[in-house]
């Protein structure tokens, strides 16, 4: 009997396939994006939005909220720790979440390295938004990715940009000859062993989520039409109007993101979604992208 | 043999590759017309709370237990045993009610519990590798229900006449003869009618 081996890490991100992943404040937040059909929490003090707007550090949650969420919902419960923050990291673990979320949306707590992923039992998902990144997190020992995108903007245009690229990049990568792929594995500073992975299989070795700005159910369609494996929503649904709906129709129009009279018909009358931010108005020093490359 | 998989969230790409590589045919099911063109279903593994809700949405619990009635095999793996069983411990609502077994949730614990082992499971010859995430078990079962295998005292995989359930997650390891087993199972099926 073996606990946290990469397949068990890796496998429980692949249940969560064609799900949506939705932040939540409290135990009552929880009980709704659960009703809804979320497959997974993200157990937060505050929304990426809100951190945003509070400015200053933003840490790992209180563990009661995270322990009050693991106790009123049966899906996963997923928190975030910092940025090469290893006691966060240890201290979720030891509460028993599900998975840690090594988050860019926290302030980071070390400037050049990430946590080692690989020596702890709990998986992990971290941000990237090109290739070299999403190997670089997996080589730490990430079991699960997802874009980076512009979180707490309700503006999906980064999370497209990441996925796009990510994926361009692939198809290059698989049609580069030996050679090439040496020079390129330098060039992205990535290990060359996953950089063959990649150019064998076509894809990455872990699951790829689009995170980051999601705030629609079109959306969450769109990122899953340019080849994400599910969706993470985090400020899209208790910042909206109507948190239940906007969550219930984020869940169908992500299984049937190819059914667009399905989305239509979820889309109406849902009230204002969350108030977005246009990207080039955030100045560069608040962008969240930036951090843990 | 067309062997289908309930695409409406969960490990749907893993159980097509597994059925291809037991000779079979697998494809992504999304809706309840797809169920005429299919052998056998696979309900996969992923969030049965989740997938529970879709399936009420778009009429699965009806359709896939008149697919059932008519003799067709239908395979759940984790979070699809879940969905298969007539009674959940708790104060849980069942989902398709069609397998004579009381199943429990998470009964190994959180995600950190989760874990691999080989299992000896009757009808495949040597071990099968076995992988539990946040798996369920199964409590109990009725008369017509046969215990394929056991992991510590409790029932790990398990078959009623067309119906097959297991815990784990036989679809994330390149051993594929519990699909084997399971397309026999719909191979048999077919010839019957």
């Amino acid at each position: 009997m073996e606990t946290g081996t990469s397949r068990v890490k890796r496998g429980m991100a692949e249940m969560q396939k064609g799900g949506v992943i939705m932040d939540v404040m409290n135990a009552e937040q929880a009980k709704v994006a659960e009703a809804a059909g979320a497959t997974a929490v993200m157990a937060l003090e505050r929304v990426p939005s809100d951190i945003r707007a509070a400015g200053g550090v933003a840490r790992m949650a209180d563990p009661t909220i995270v322990e009050e969420v693991m106790k009123v919902v049966s899906i996963p419960v997923m928190a975030k720790a910092r940025i090469g923050h290893y006691v966060e990291a240890k201290v979720l673990e030891s509460l028993g979440v599900d998975y840690i979320d090594e988050s860019e949306v926290l302030t980071p707590a070390d400037d050049v390295f990430h946590i080692s992923k690989e020596e702890f039992t709990v998986p992990f998902v971290c941000g990237a938004k090109d290739l070299g990144e999403a190997l670089r997190r997996i080589q730490e020992g990430a079991s699960m990715l997802r874009t980076k995108g512009e979180p707490g903007t309700g503006n999906i245009v980064e999370a497209v940009r990441h996925m796009r690229l990510i994926t361009g990049q692939i198809r290059k990568v698989q049609n580069l000859s030996k050679d090439e792929l040496y020079h390129e594995a330098k060039t992205l500073g990535v290990p060359y062993d996953l950089l063959l992975g990649v150019h064998e299989s076509g894809r990455l070795p872990v699951v790829n989520f689009a995170a980051g700005g999601v705030a629609t159910p079109s959306d969450a369609a769109l990122m899953m039409h340019l080849g994400a494996d599910g969706v993470f929503v985090g400020s899209g649904i208790f910042k909206s109007d109507s948190p239940e709906k906007f969550a219930r129709a984020i869940v169908e129009a992500t299984t049937h993101y190819t059914d667009y009279e399905l989305i239509a018909r979820v889309s109406k009358n849902l009230g204002a979604p969350m108030k977005g931010i246009e990207i080039s108005k955030l100045d560069r020093s608040e962008r969240m992208q930036d951090r843990g490359l | 043999m067309r062997i289908g998989v309930l695409a409406l969230q969960g490990a749907v790409a893993e159980h097509i590759r597994s059925i291809g590589l037991a000779g079979g045919e697998g494809v992504a099911v999304k809706t309840v017309e797809q169920l005429k063109e299919i052998g056998g279903l696979i309900l996969p593994g992923g969030e049965s709370t989740t997938i529970g809700k879709l399936m009420r949405k778009y009429g699965f619990i009806d359709a896939i237990r008149e697919f059932a009635g008519e003799g067709k095999p239908v395979f759940g793996t984790c979070a699809g045993m879940i969905v298969l069983a007539d009674k959940l411990e708790g104060a849980e609502e069942p989902h398709l009610r069609l397998m004579d077994m009381t199943v429990a949730r998470n009964a190994f614990g959180r995600q950190r519990e989760s874990f691999e082992t080989d299992l000896d499971v009757k009808g495949i010859d040597t071990p099968l590798r076995a992988v539990f995430i946040r798996a369920p078990l199964i409590k109990e079962v009725g008369s017509d229900v046969d215990v394929l295998c056991s992991y510590k005292d409790e029932i790990v995989t398990a078959r009623q006449g067309n119906l097959l359930a297991c815990s784990y997650h036989p679809e994330l390891t390149d051993d594929y003869r519990l699909h084997e087993y399971f397309l026999k199972m719909a191979e048999e099926a077919a010839a019957k009618h």
